[in-house]
């Protein structure tokens, strides 16, 4: 890997306004994209509109064969990490249920402040660290248990499928492309 | 040269852009932080920095033994950045496309629950608390796992954003349809 980057890496101060310009530059994009609005995520939760999902796979399209790049030219390296039923599955239907209350996620409801959502700053920014305050004090109970339950088979999906990575990866982007073709197919 | 920085000019000002080209500026955004930053871009541990910071302030000793704030440490870096970024890259945004505007009570609610900022604001906190508790339990967000853990293969991420789905899909279908009536 590039020496300017493994330093740039370790300069803190740097990063802290890398950290400063990646958010503004994500929060341009969704708000560009239409996400940051509750009406548009609620539609999605309600099947009636698709623009969550079509931003998050394109980004995922792009994102998947540019970071399998980066990898194989030594430019990056990426740092999946394990997970477990108890964890994944639970935390995400929890996750789930305040995605569909609130209407935003951590990500989108930053980013509604932005453009003048109070119920995204007064009830959203406020839930979820009041969220997260109570997870901390939970933690210590969780953590060997029920945290550690049922760990996945694999790290990664080529693993799972016993496959090599650029195969997997030509696997998923026909999934995902062939989903977003199908989904303007019918009228979405 | 006049007519490249017209062009631009309107694009910034356009209200919104083709999910599939702002999502694909995003997936290029999760591949420039791995590169300049060696990190995936997850919003919900940027909430934790802010909340230890903010209980920090208040006990110092109380927040000091709780053994997450070890894991994921209070301060402002990266992580922490992001969210006010977020929302700078947001206001920037709606403000180039004259979108910017105060509201409480979105439509969608209004149309179902009507316009009491109350309730709203009750649902929202809950739904809040959900998510933020959500997050840290299953170690990650929509951002986090859905788009940096995807583009990573990472099966615990898929699966995770999965079930984001699954449970969002229910909860709305159950708040609207099933209480809404709608």
């Amino acid at each position: 890997m590039g020496a300017l980057f493994t330093g740039l890496h370790k300069d803190r101060g740097l990063q802290v306004i890398l950290g400063l310009l990646f958010g503004i530059m994500f929060g341009f994009l969704l708000q560009k994209s239409g996400v940051t609005s509750y009406d548009v995520i609620i539609a999605q939760l309600l099947l009636t509109n698709f623009t969550v999902m079509k931003v998050m796979l394109s980004a995922v399209i792009v994102g998947m064969i540019g970071l399998a790049l980066l990898k194989h030219f030594g430019y990056a390296q990426p740092h999946p990490a394990s997970g477990t039923i108890g964890s994944n599955v639970i935390g995400g239907l929890i996750f789930g249920f305040g995605f569909a209350l609130l209407g935003y996620c951590p990500g989108t409801v930053a980013g509604a402040v932005g453009t003048g959502a109070i119920d995204a700053l007064i009830g959203g920014v406020v839930g979820i660290l009041a969220g997260i305050i109570i997870f901390v004090r939970v933690y210590p109970k969780i953590r060997g248990g029920i945290l550690m339950k049922g760990p996945l088979p694999a790290v990664t999906v080529q693993e799972f499928l016993r496959l090599n990575m650029w195969l997997t990866i030509v696997i998923m982007e026909v999934v995902m492309i062939g989903f977003l073709l199908l989904l303007e197919y019918i009228g979405y | 040269m006049w007519n490249e920085v017209v062009l631009i000019l309107e694009l910034l000002t356009q209200a919104t852009w083709s999910p599939y080209i702002a999502g694909a500026g995003i997936g290029i955004l999760v591949c420039l932080a791995f590169l300049l930053s060696n990190r995936p871009i997850g919003c919900s541990s940027g909430y934790v920095k802010a909340g230890g910071l903010i209980e920090k302030s208040i006990s110092p000793a109380h927040a000091g033994r709780q053994e997450y704030y070890r894991e994921i440490v209070p301060e402002v870096d990266w992580a922490f950045m992001l969210i006010p970024g977020i929302v700078i890259g947001a206001f920037i945004a709606s403000m180039l496309s004259g979108q910017f505007q105060f509201i409480i009570v979105p439509a969608t609610w209004s149309a179902t629950f009507g316009n009491t900022p109350v309730l709203r604001i009750i649902v929202a906190i809950l739904g809040g608390v959900l998510l933020g508790f959500g997050a840290r339990w299953a170690g990650g967000c929509t951002a986090g796992h859905g788009i940096s853990g995807s583009i990573q293969l990472s099966l615990a991420s898929m699966i995770s954003a999965a079930c984001f789905f699954a449970g969002g899909i229910a909860m709305a279908m159950f708040l609207f349809r099933v209480i809404g009536g709608a």
